[in-house]
């Protein structure tokens, strides 16, 4: 909607800019600290069985651990892994092994490599090589473009702040796809048969469970508390806490990603805690909301309107043949 | 299925890609943007064919990537979408014309004008519902008026324009039966003819510049990075389609404007996207390559070769035809290849990675300031 003048672009109150009144709830969200993350993808499972979210994509990727390829309309978590030639602070992998330098898909190594031996581990019979993994989501941004551009109303703000698909009033048009800065929310394709096929899908933050004052499914199974769901001003401090934290431990790659609420996308509501830059973890560094340049972008369209209703008629003007 | 996976980026295509790019990945840790060649990712960039060699105008980027597999998700968007785009210009221009040619007595222009307009806007009505799949779907998009969302726009302002070029149609229709036919209601629309055909006129503009908008809102690299000029390319374009029709249409002797149409159009719809290559920087690669880069090539030609066609060609009626196919066809083309490329921009990390730790080095973020 079109209310105030930061409606497009800059720090608003979401909800509030909705329409909602003073009385609505605090806005909720998610703080991902991906440090602690352990990849057991526990939210992805849970998110899918609360959901009903069917699978596919049984198939293997062939380049990495990663076997849930991407955000998508049946995976609103993935838990991304990167493998990197990089010591992380003070993780132990639990191995006894060589310098690592390939990169490609590690092979067995034989046995005696993996055993290990009391007393043995010194820094440098410690692999260099780290694994990131970072369980990533729907941002429910506060400018969130899916939901400036869908023609129909079927993506709404909740009284939670959040963002979320009307399975019954979507049409189907995919232009929240195309519009999301972040490749989230997804028409659903396959499998046949499955519900609301060509329609859109993504993370509800678990509207339901909200509404029944329950914490959303993936942060409920979440067992390192990586996934901390609450409020989102809350989290915003519990946030820079863990990143100042993590500065004095000499972990100077910690970065929170989308908790401000100046940035491109007004702030998210899901935010990240990041041990490298962001597209390593399939996230646009500097994401901005394309109605952001909507004004703009209707005056230029206008102008080139003008232009066509002056240019035809001076077609007619003149010799008359 | 495979069509499932491919869009991911995750078919056979994508996992060889992912292979080399996990090599950039590898050594991640810091980003190397606008270097030199390395990793092997395929050779990209605009290519300058001279004598000899081929020399890369653009430099391999270098960025980090997650296994090489898309940020942004592609429109699932298929032909449907540059139908209704070309369709839509073709509708609009066509209803100019008509226009025109009522208020200056040209009738065959006019009648070619208005059939030709509503049997485009059928066309783009067919692909709109065709993609959503089913018709009660339309119907959603009357729920709501939002101003943010150019798809909802454009549906309003269609559905003013419409009935309009719908009337002046019918009311051509019956101006051709013979008096006697003429019954019933059938003898008030001749009293529309005229305001009908003005208010399409009126109303036409926006229908050809507005899909523009509707593909630069989006996260889109090679559509989004060219808002400022794409409107200009597609009224160009539609204004081109148009005058070709006349000039397929129309006789000679009353096709005068469509040809001062067609060169208008053809200069402004090539000028505007010169401009936009150059503004759009890296994510302007993808309109030279593959698929997207045999349309746009094919849309310049025929363009300037019907825009040429209809200029020379005013007293042979077989010339002036010809050319105007070879405009409506370019028109098309432009419409499928600018597609086209933003379809391919969204599958390639590279498009949105680059420009961003672009803009980041030269401007820092992007913060709200007051
Ligand atoms: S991340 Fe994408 S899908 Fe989620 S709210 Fe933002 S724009 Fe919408
Ligand atoms: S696909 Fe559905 S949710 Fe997305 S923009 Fe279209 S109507 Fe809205
Ligand atoms: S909040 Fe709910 S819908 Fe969203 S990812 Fe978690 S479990 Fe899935």
């Amino acid at each position: 909607m079109i209310g105030g003048k930061n409606s497009l672009f800059g720090p608003v109150d979401a909800t509030a800019n909705s329409g909602y009144g003073d009385d609505h709830p605090p806005r909720k969200g998610f703080f991902t600290d991906t440090s602690i993350c352990i990849g057991c993808k526990a939210c992805e499972v849970a998110c899918k069985e609360w959901n009903d979210v069917p699978a596919d994509h049984f198939d293997m990727t062939a380049s990495s651990y990663d076997n849930s390829h991407s955000l998508n309309a049946n995976q609103w978590r993935h838990v991304a892994f990167i493998e990197q030639p990089k010591r992380l602070g003070a993780q132990d992998p639990g191995l006894r092994a060589p310098q690592v330098t390939d990169l490609g898909m590690p092979t067995a190594r034989p046995s005696d490599t993996l055993t290990v031996e009391e007393g043995e581990q010194t820094d440098d019979t410690k692999p260099d090589f780290r694994w990131l993994m970072s369980s990533d989501v729907c941002k429910h941004c506060t400018h969130a473009a899916c939901l400036d551009v869908c023609p129909t109303g079927s993506l709404f703000r909740s009284e939670f702040g959040t963002v979320v698909v009307q399975d019954d009033i979507c049409n189907g048009c995919g232009y929240c796809v195309a519009a999301c800065p972040y490749g989230v929310i997804e028409r659903r394709r396959a499998p046949d048969g499955a519900k609301n096929v060509g329609i859109a899908q993504k993370c509800t933050l678990c509207y339901d469970r909200l509404g029944a004052g329950q914490t959303p499914a993936c942060a409920q199974a979440c067992p390192t508390e990586s996934i901390q769901f609450g409020d989102v001003e809350e989290l915003r401090e519990r946030a820079s806490t863990r990143v100042a934290q993590l500065h004095e431990a000499g972990i100077m790659d910690a970065r929170l990603y989308g908790n401000d609420p100046e940035d491109g996308v007004g702030g998210a509501g899901a935010f990240f805690l990041l041990l490298d830059e962001p597209e390593v973890y399939g996230l646009p560094p500097d994401p901005v909301v394309t109605t952001k340049d909507l004004p703009q972008m209707f005056n230029r369209a206008s102008t080139a309107a003008f232009t066509l209703l002056a240019g035809a008629a001076l077609a007619f003007v003149g010799r008359r043949r | 299925m495979s069509e499932t996976t491919d869009r991911n980026g995750t078919g056979p295509a994508a996992a060889r890609d992912e292979r080399q790019t996990t090599a950039v990945i590898g050594s991640a840790g810091g980003r190397r943007i606008g270097g030199g060649r390395r990793g092997g990712r395929r050779p990209g960039g605009r290519r300058k064919h001279g004598p000899g060699a081929e020399q890369q105008m653009v430099p391999e980027a270098e960025f980090t990537s997650y296994y090489g597999r898309p940020i942004v998700k592609p429109s699932p968007w298929e032909k449907d979408i540059p139908i209704y785009l070309f369709a839509g210009g073709l509708a609009a221009g066509s209803s100019l014309l008509a226009a025109g040619a009522d208020l200056t007595g040209r009738p065959a222009l006019r009648r070619t004008g208005r059939f030709g307009a509503l049997a485009a806007l059928s066309v783009s009505m067919v692909a709109l519902v065709h993609d959503l799949g089913k018709p009660s779907r339309f119907l959603n998009m009357l729920r709501v008026a939002k101003l943010t969302s150019p798809m909802s726009v454009g549906t309003w302002i269609l559905s003013i324009y419409g009935p309009f070029a719908g009337a002046a149609a019918a009311a051509e229709a019956v101006a051709m039966l013979p008096p006697g036919r003429r019954v019933g209601p059938l003898r008030l629309l001749p009293l529309l003819h005229r305001p009908a055909g003005l208010m399409a006129g009126l109303a036409a503009p926006p229908v050809a510049a507005y899909t523009a908008v509707l593909l630069a809102d989006t996260a889109t690299p090679s559509w989004h990075a060219a808002f400022k000029e794409l409107p200009f390319v597609f009224v160009g374009s539609a204004a081109a389609a148009s005058a070709g029709l006349g000039l397929v249409g129309a006789p000679v002797a009353e096709t005068g404007p469509a040809r001062r149409l067609a060169v208008g159009g053809a200069v402004l719809e090539l000028a505007a996207e010169q401009q936009m290559e150059r503004s759009m920087g890296i994510t302007a690669e993808p309109l030279h390559e593959g698929k997207a880069g045999r349309l746009m090539r094919a849309a310049k030609a025929l363009t300037v070769v019907g825009a040429i066609g209809a200029a020379v060609s005013g007293r042979s009626r077989a010339l002036s035809a010809l050319s105007g196919a070879a405009l409506m066809a370019g028109s098309a083309c432009t419409r499928f290849g600018i597609f086209e490329a933003g379809q391919a921009s969204a599958l390639d990390p590279k498009y949105i990675v680059v420009p961003q730790r672009e803009r980041l080095a030269r401007e820092g973020p992007v913060r709200y300031e007051e």
